[in-house]
């Protein structure tokens, strides 16, 4: 099956499973007010596009998803690498690491209500410190993964330790930080949007709530679309910039995810 | 975890109680008010009436999605067709951020259990599906072939030669569904809930009572980590083979196949670990 013809399939797919929903929502089944058939949700997708209220709110999720992550990598990453090249850092602040870690950034929410209030600055603290923990630890692991072999060879033959640092450690550590950075967005695009729809600051969560309270379904529908967009968008986006910036990558077939 | 690492959870935990000791912040309580109201709230009062409903959503929900994930995974792992037919909309509705689903669940359950556990399995699904069909598509061939070669079929098949050869995989989708499980339980709880840890820290902080709030804080980081935890030993017991497997590869002393390419080097990667 040629590489077209997957593609047609699929698509020929999607709109089987749009039309079958049209029908069974039309024949009852589904209950309409819950369940508005996929036209009616397309007609509310045209109507949102038309309108630059969409545009604004898109870009205020994408600004805490944007600054938190940034916040978080200018964190994390250098603190990751130092504790990464000092083996007592590491020994001695493994076990507070491993102790935050778990913990689900959310259970926040109310103190940054009650500090940082509902808006742009309680959302960006959210999204920087659940996005810190992925980064630091795929930081820190990237640089222990670096094969001794290649620094001893490298000090051996008289390279300096700012050239072994530049050279080695800091390529090498690389591919564990771009799979973290994957992670971390991710994150941090879905804590955007718990803050929004739990402090109600402004943006696509906090859209997507109004419409479900206010019971119009179909705008409800259309959003959380353009919410999945946006989500898929933004993994599309680092996945190109990490095949422009580790080309080498390509070839490691079995890199854990 | 090692004595090095209580000791330096213990040694931050005696600095933050120092640091607050004589703190006046309304919203930053000493530690040791805190420490008060957990054990009045958490040792053993609200456990009945908040830990246990949260729990029991978070594991529930975890483990129906595990079910349903892992079901599906396997059926689409197994047909290149399906995963080709299937595949993008199945991207699509992976990179939903699961919050945003709240509002649709609340709208087709009400308030209520139901509702909570179909959000967390809605949300957890998708790592868990994703993973599995990831893991059974990237079998070793040589492994299907033997199978093939042995005759091995149907339910022998699945149990001792796909599943285990999916699992880690497997595992690896479980253990980012559970994080995102919790915290849909934290977000469904805080939004819309009459009970649950997440209910209690939301009404705590709207009545200013702040240190029960810390207190719940503090529970849901220790519900975190256990539930990280037991996952964590689960694994190890399922998957013991991974360990015994590493060891071998690493060069222990002991293991037979120690590799010989570092002479004079025995225990060379352990340095790292």
């Amino acid at each position: 099956m040629s590489a077209f013809t997957e593609k047609v399939g699929s698509l020929l797919v999607i709109v089987a499973i749009l039309a079958g929903l049209e029908l069974v929502v039309h024949a009852g089944l589904l209950d309409e007010r819950h369940f508005p058939p996929p036209t009616e949700v397309a007609d509310a997708l045209v109507d949102q596009m038309g309108d630059p209220a969409l545009a604004e709110e898109i870009g205020q999720t994408l600004q805490g998803w944007g600054l938190g992550l940034a916040l978080a990598a200018a964190l994390a990453l250098p603190l990751g690498i130092a504790i990464g090249c000092s083996q007592i850092a590491y020994r001695v602040l493994r076990g507070p690491i491993e102790l935050m870690r778990p913990v689900p950034s959310v259970a926040f929410v109310p103190l940054v209500v009650l500090t940082l209030g509902s808006g742009l600055e309680g959302k960006v603290f959210l999204v920087a410190f659940a996005a810190f923990w992925p980064l630091l630890i795929h930081a820190i692991y990237g640089v222990r993964g670096i094969d001794p072999l290649l620094l001893e060879t490298a000090r051996s033959l008289g390279i300096g330790p700012l050239t072994r640092f530049g050279r080695i450690v800091v390529p090498g550590a690389m591919p564990y930080v771009a799979t973290g950075l994957r992670t971390a967005s991710a994150i941090a695009l879905i804590l955007s949007v718990t803050a929004e729809i739990v402090i109600g600051a402004p943006g696509l969560g906090h859209s997507i709530s109004l419409a479900g309270a206010a019971g119009a379904t179909p705008d409800m529908y259309g959003l959380i679309a353009v919410a999945g967009a946006l989500g898929w968008g933004l993994n599309a986006l680092l996945s190109r910039l990490e095949r422009r910036v580790l080309p080498w990558r390509a070839a490691w077939t079995g890199v854990e995810e | 975890m090692s004595a090095l690492e209580v000791g330096t959870v213990v040694a931050a935990l005696v600095l933050w109680g120092i640091v607050s000791a004589d703190s006046e912040s309304i919203y930053f309580p000493p530690l040791t008010e805190i420490l008060d109201r957990f054990a009045a709230n958490w040792m053993f009062e609200r456990v009945g009436s908040d830990v246990v409903p949260s729990l029991i959503r978070v594991i529930v929900g975890f483990l129906l999605s595990a079910l349903i994930g892992i079901a599906v995974g396997l059926l689409l792992g197994r047909s290149r067709s399906l995963r080709g037919a299937l595949g993008p909309p199945l991207e699509f509705l992976r990179n939903v951020p699961p919050p945003a689903l709240v509002p649709f669940a609340l709208l087709v359950f009400g308030i209520g259990e139901s509702e909570k556990i179909f959000l967390i399995v809605l949300g957890c699904v998708f790592p868990i599906l994703l993973a599995t069909v990831d893991g059974v598509a990237d079998i070793d061939p040589v492994t299907r072939d033997t199978a093939d070669a042995y005759r091995i079929g149907g339910a022998q098949r699945l149990g001792s030669v796909i599943l285990p050869a999916a699992a880690p995989r497997i595992a690896a989708g479980m253990r980012t569904s559970l994080s995102l499980a919790v915290i849909l339980m934290v977000v469904s709880e805080m939004v819309a809930s009459t009970d649950g840890i997440g209910h209690f820290v939301v009404e705590a902080q709207r009545s200013f009572a702040i240190a029960d709030m810390w207190s719940g804080i503090l529970l849901l980081g220790l519900v975190g980590y256990a539930l990280n935890l037991g996952f964590a030993l689960a694994e190890n017991r399922l998957l013991w083979w991974r360990r015994a497997a590493a060891r071998a590869a690493r060069g222990a002393p002991g293991t037979p196949g120690r590799p010989a390419s570092r002479p004079g080097r025995a225990g060379w990667g352990d340095r790292r670990r």
